[in-house]
């Protein structure tokens, strides 16, 4: 009898013993985690404090800026990059891309004056190192439909409408 | 009115919690407390989950292999897989684990997985945890485009997710009853290169394998992954449609071991050829079936595995208003 509980004491502290391991191992990934949170949150703040955003624009190799977009002339791209854009790209450049913490306007002048091949090669490639991700996991067309909607934007200071984008300048919110 | 897909993504309107959310936070945390017994750990997590913004996702098709394209920053997703296996000499099992995947940063993707499995006549055991990160090693695309991936795992002998295959894995080792093997405790230091290309739509992506057990002596282990894979649309359509060929990327990808320091090669080793497809729903999830077939004896005959997953934006962006980081 003796013998059998000594079993069962053993049995039992050994499981004990297994759920503080773990126990232990849980916090241990949760301090990790919170440190890779912590470490995201000061790249963060670099990302605010980086002045020239557009600069990047320039670094695009002339080949890549003499590219023309094969969607030119479709009438669905826009609408199209709409959607995309609304999907991808509005958590950080904004609703109506007129900028936000993490990522710059889409409207300025230097993305506005961009070229499409330019524009293309910047979202084929992203900006690592300032947190904007490449975006070639998009099979290249859909890249280009993101083009002709950027391209489609006004210019900062010109809203269409006197302030509010009109659905037609935002044509994925008119298939809402 | 349908669905707002999320054209207001800003941060005010990530603070609107929707039932919906709420429903997934409470299934996670059902199934995690069923996993552990103790769903505490992971209440903050959960509460995060509960106040981020969705976002649609482009997911891969592969469940073995990697792409090297890492998590947006700041953003979480949220995954669940099983793997069916058939056993021969044993009984069959069902083997499933919840994945955490966070963006730290446009280089720097992290992953918290823990892991379970029921084999069917034995029991349902909890077979440890995996920390795994991946590093984006050039800046811009390249011709082949290499990401570093170091992964930490504690796990049991019980485990079999068969998240990779490795070394001298083969199906025999699964026909351990549970009680036996969750006796082994393995610390595993696992290694990858990960290269992976895109062009004209397709994905190739290959991925080299060497695994350290640093409980023993035992030898470092080497396996592979290889895939490709492809969107049935490349161009996107104008309308939101959960049936667009666009939203299914469709592909095949071949994993296995190949032996280890002192036996390097094929013998004693399994292969599996599993075609893998992917739906990328409008609604923000993403569906993922692949079912695979060994290519030799060694091999189980039949892996079916299936996951959902769901991404969400504005972790980091929270975090970081907490600290003070948005004032």
């Amino acid at each position: 009898m003796t013998l059998l509980r000594d079993m069962e004491m053993s049995a039992r502290k050994k499981r004990l013993l297994r759920v503080r391991k773990l126990q232990k191992s849980g916090i241990s990934l949760i301090l990790i985690l919170g440190s890779a949170l912590a470490f995201a949150r000061s790249k963060g703040e670099k990302h605010e404090k980086q002045e020239n955003v557009y600069a990047e624009l320039g670094k695009a190799p002339k080949k890549a800026v003499r590219r023309s977009n094969p969607l030119q002339d479709d009438p669905q791209a826009v609408a199209a990059g709409g959607k995309l854009f609304g999907d991808h790209c509005a958590e950080c450049h904004g609703e109506m891309a007129e900028g936000g913490r993490k990522a710059p306007s889409l409207l300025a002048d230097p993305v506005q004056q961009a070229t499409p091949g330019t524009l293309f090669w910047l979202l084929s490639n992203g900006v690592v190192r300032r947190g904007m991700p490449d975006w070639s996991k998009l099979p290249e067309p859909q890249r280009w439909q993101l083009v002709s909607y950027i391209k489609s934007l006004s210019p900062a200071g010109t809203p269409p409408d006197g302030g509010t984008r009109s659905p037609a300048k935002n044509p994925a919110k008119a298939n809402e | 009115m349908k669905k707002g897909r999320n054209y207001s993504l800003n941060i005010a309107s990530s603070t609107a919690i929707s039932r919906h959310r709420r429903e997934i936070a409470q299934a996670v945390a059902a199934s995690v407390s069923g996993c552990l017994g103790n769903a505490a750990y992971f209440g903050l997590l959960l509460f995060l989950l509960a106040f981020a913004a969705d976002v649609r996702a482009q997911e891969s098709p592969y469940i073995v292999t990697y792409d090297h394209y890492l998590e947006e920053p700041g953003n979480l997703e949220l995954e669940y897989f099983s793997t069916f296996g058939t056993q021969r000499a044993g009984n069959d099992f069902h083997a499933f684990w919840i994945e955490f995947e966070y963006g730290a940063t446009a280089w720097w993707t992290t992953e918290a997985y823990f892991d379970g499995q029921t084999t069917f006549g034995d029991s349902t055991i909890f077979t440890g945890f995996r920390w795994e990160n991946r590093f984006r090693l050039l800046q811009q695309e390249h011709f082949v485009n290499p990401v570093l991936y170091v992964e930490y795992e504690q796990t049991s002998g019980a485990d079999k997710i068969l998240k990779e295959v490795e070394g001298h894995d083969v199906e025999s080792d699964y026909a351990v009853p549970n009680a036996i093997a969750r006796q082994e405790h393995d610390h595993e230091l696992e290694t990858k290169l990960l290269l992976s290309k895109n062009f004209n739509g397709w994905n190739v992506a290959e991925n080299t394998i060497a695994t350290k057990n640093m409980t023993g002596g035992n030898p470092w282990e080497f396996g592979y992954a290889i895939g490709a894979s492809r969107p049935l649309g490349l161009k996107a359509s104008a309308q939101r449609c959960n049936f667009c060929p666009e939203n299914f990327i469709a592909g095949v990808e071949m994993y296995g071991g190949l032996g280890d320091r002192y036996s390097f090669g094929l013998h004693d080793t399994s292969h599996y050829l599993a075609p893998v497809v992917a739906w990328n729903l409008p609604s923000d999830w993403t569906i993922r079936l692949s079912p695979g077939f060994g290519l030799n004896d060694n091999s189980h005959r039949f892996l079916l595995r299936w996951g959902v997953s769901r991404e969400f934006s504005g972790l980091g962006e929270m975090i970081s208003r907490w600290f003070g980081g948005g004032q």
